[in-house]
């Protein structure tokens, strides 16, 4: 019971910096990150890679994962960035494709279907497991910490205050002397960068990961964390992500105790609460638990 | 050159299907202003509905069709309605995420109801035909021709009866067409009807040719809207011209690289129009 709520809240602890990279994207500057599982993979595979291959350590493993991560998406993305915003969408999900078959085709590299194993985790010489599992989840929730104290600075600097302009009117922030696509690009770099950190977290906590274990399903999971807790707000998002955790494990034990259905449908049930209650929050409380909090306009 | 050839022939086949959701979907955008992101799971939706019409009731493939068009579209409406309707003043993100979110929900209906098994139709098998060296399947071939017949029926459809002048008026110019009368929630309504069962139709279509599972539709979801945005999100010869060329191309990428990264081509394409030309061959609506 207790290693499962421990792995609870680890899986919360990534979801929650996953949470995080979304709404400094979406809730800050107005961007949709469909593919936000793609760069959550490109980090995770990026680690991976790195320390199993090269031996490198972990600390500097999950720093390539964050670097790659940005130079992927902004690669992926600039075309798009000068854009309106559907196109950005449609580019992220298209991208978080590419990932996947890559990941599934070039064996060389990422061993195809049959994943990387063997991901080095920190000090596996001096933990037993449960250690292990204790330890990885206060570091996994102090780097959430610290993500959330950067980002609600980011979220209340002068920087922070151009995204939210450039989302609510665009044209006027670029009146008003702005450099739109250099805002957003940094923006998306440091959202694709937190994301690619989470699934370097992700990888060495497991020590295996393959193509399977990036679902588009989990970007929904991360808009449904976003869009409860409160969008425009890194506390909201940290909560949301919580939240979810707490929901998707809750809808799991409902799946299970329907009587009469097989394993699929009791996953299918899961998903569609996901998809219900994603739909039912945007309708009936699409500001979320802890909604933006709105300074209000300097008086003169 | 015969390989070359019979790739750009299978390319026209795979891309005239490809139109049929590829037109609903733009047509969706064009009056409605939002990119509807769960056309891939009502294209999922429409092949079960003419699968369980074609192996359980016996229809044929046109009643079969017109099955998949039909529920297709009313589950459209009913989402449209349920779902998003109320979010559009919220915004054109803000609907695309709960189409997502819907598209979710319905494919994990599916799954629900049939499973994650792979089904097929219950068509004859044909032997193919060869001409001058190229391969073509009669199911295939019949499968063109129930497309033009559909595209031509959109064409009329758009061009001809009250309801498609009042979808393109409002896509040219909502104010205008509102001054003349024409219901903007009736018109929306319609294009939703008409967007959704045209991608039932084509989830139909492009599942005759192998088999269905609960993914199919959001398989297509990238080549669709590669289609639409490369002719012009919101044009409906554009979305048509689109899909042939992303069809083609990926029947030539099929050549010189693996069959597995066909579905990147749409992305490819995506990434390439929208840093060159992002308004799209035939120009996008404004």
């Amino acid at each position: 019971m207790l290693s499962y709520l421990v792995f609870a809240l680890i899986t919360a602890g990534i979801y929650g910096i996953l949470a995080l990279s979304l709404n400094l994207i979406w809730g800050a500057a107005g961007m949709v990150n469909l593919g936000l599982v793609g760069f959550f993979a490109v980090g995770a595979y990026a680690s991976a890679l790195l320390t199993t291959l090269t031996g490198m350590p972990i600390w500097l493993g999950l720093i390539c994962s964050m670097a790659v991560g940005a130079l992927v998406g902004v690669a992926a993305t600039s075309a798009t960035l000068r854009l309106r915003g559907d196109y950005l969408a449609i580019v992220t999900l298209g991208f978080a494709e590419v990932v996947r078959l890559v990941a599934l085709n070039e064996r060389w590299l990422t061993k195809g279907a049959d994943g990387i194993s063997g991901i080095p985790r920190p000090f596996a010489g001096l933990l037993n497991p449960a250690q292990f599992q204790i330890f990885y989840m206060v570091l996994v929730l102090a780097i959430m910490i610290v993500a959330f104290l950067l980002l609600r600075r980011i979220d209340r600097s002068p920087f922070g205050r151009v995204l939210k302009a450039i989302r609510e009117d665009q044209e006027l922030a670029s009146f008003a002397g702005k450099r739109i696509v250099r805002f957003k690009m940094i923006a998306f770099a440091l959202s694709a960068a937190l994301a690619g950190l989470a699934g370097g977290l992700y990888a060495h906590f497991q020590s295996y990961i393959s193509p399977d274990h990036f679902q588009s399903l989990l970007t929904i999971y991360i808009f449904l964390a976003v869009t409860a807790g409160g969008v425009g707000r890194p506390a909201g998002a940290v909560l949301g992500a919580f939240l979810v955790v707490g929901f998707l494990e809750g809808a799991r034990f409902i799946a299970h105790i329907i009587p009469g259905i097989s394993a699929v449908q009791a996953a299918s049930v899961r998903e569609m609460m996901v998809g219900l209650a994603l739909i039912l929050i945007l309708q009936f409380r699409a500001q979320g638990v802890l909604p933006e909090q709105r300074l209000p306009a300097p008086k003169r | 050159m015969i390989p070359l050839i019979q790739a750009i022939l299978n390319g026209i086949m795979a891309g005239s299907l490809l139109a049929i959701p590829a037109m609903g979907l733009t047509a969706m955008f064009a009056v409605l202003r939002y990119a509807n992101f769960s056309i891939g799971a009502l294209a999922t939706i429409g092949a079960f509905a003419a699968w369980y019409a074609n192996t359980v009731f016996g229809w044929s493939e046109i009643p079969a069709l017109i099955a998949a068009f039909v529920v297709a579209a009313l589950v459209g409406m009913l989402v449209e309605q349920l779902a998003l309707k109320r979010l559009r003043p919220a915004g054109a993100l803000t609907v695309a995420i709960a189409s997502i979110a819907a598209s979710v929900l319905l494919e994990n209906v599916v799954r629900f109801i049939f499973g994650n098994d792979l089904r097929a139709f219950d068509t004859p098998l044909v032997r193919d035909w060869f001409f001058w060296g190229l391969r073509v399947g009669p199911q295939q071939l019949q499968n063109v021709i129930i497309a033009v017949v559909i595209m031509a029926l959109v064409f009329g459809f758009l061009s001809l009866t009250r309801y498609g002048k009042a979808m393109r008026a409002v896509a040219d110019n909502p104010d205008l067409a509102r001054i003349y009368r024409m219901d903007p929630q009736k018109i929306a309504m319609a294009t939703v009807a008409l967007g959704t069962g045209l991608a039932g139709v084509g989830g139909m279509l492009l599942g005759l040719d192998s088999a269905i599972e609960p993914m199919t539709g959001s398989r297509l979801l990238l080549p669709i809207f590669a289609a639409a945005v490369l002719g012009g999100l919101g044009s409906i010869p554009g979305a048509l011209l689109g899909a042939l060329i992303i069809g083609v191309g990926e029947e030539i990428s099929l050549l010189f690289m693996p069959a597995t990264y066909r579905s990147a081509i749409g992305f490819v394409v995506i990434l390439l129009v929208l840093s060159m030309r992002p308004q799209g061959i035939l120009g996008e609506r404004r």
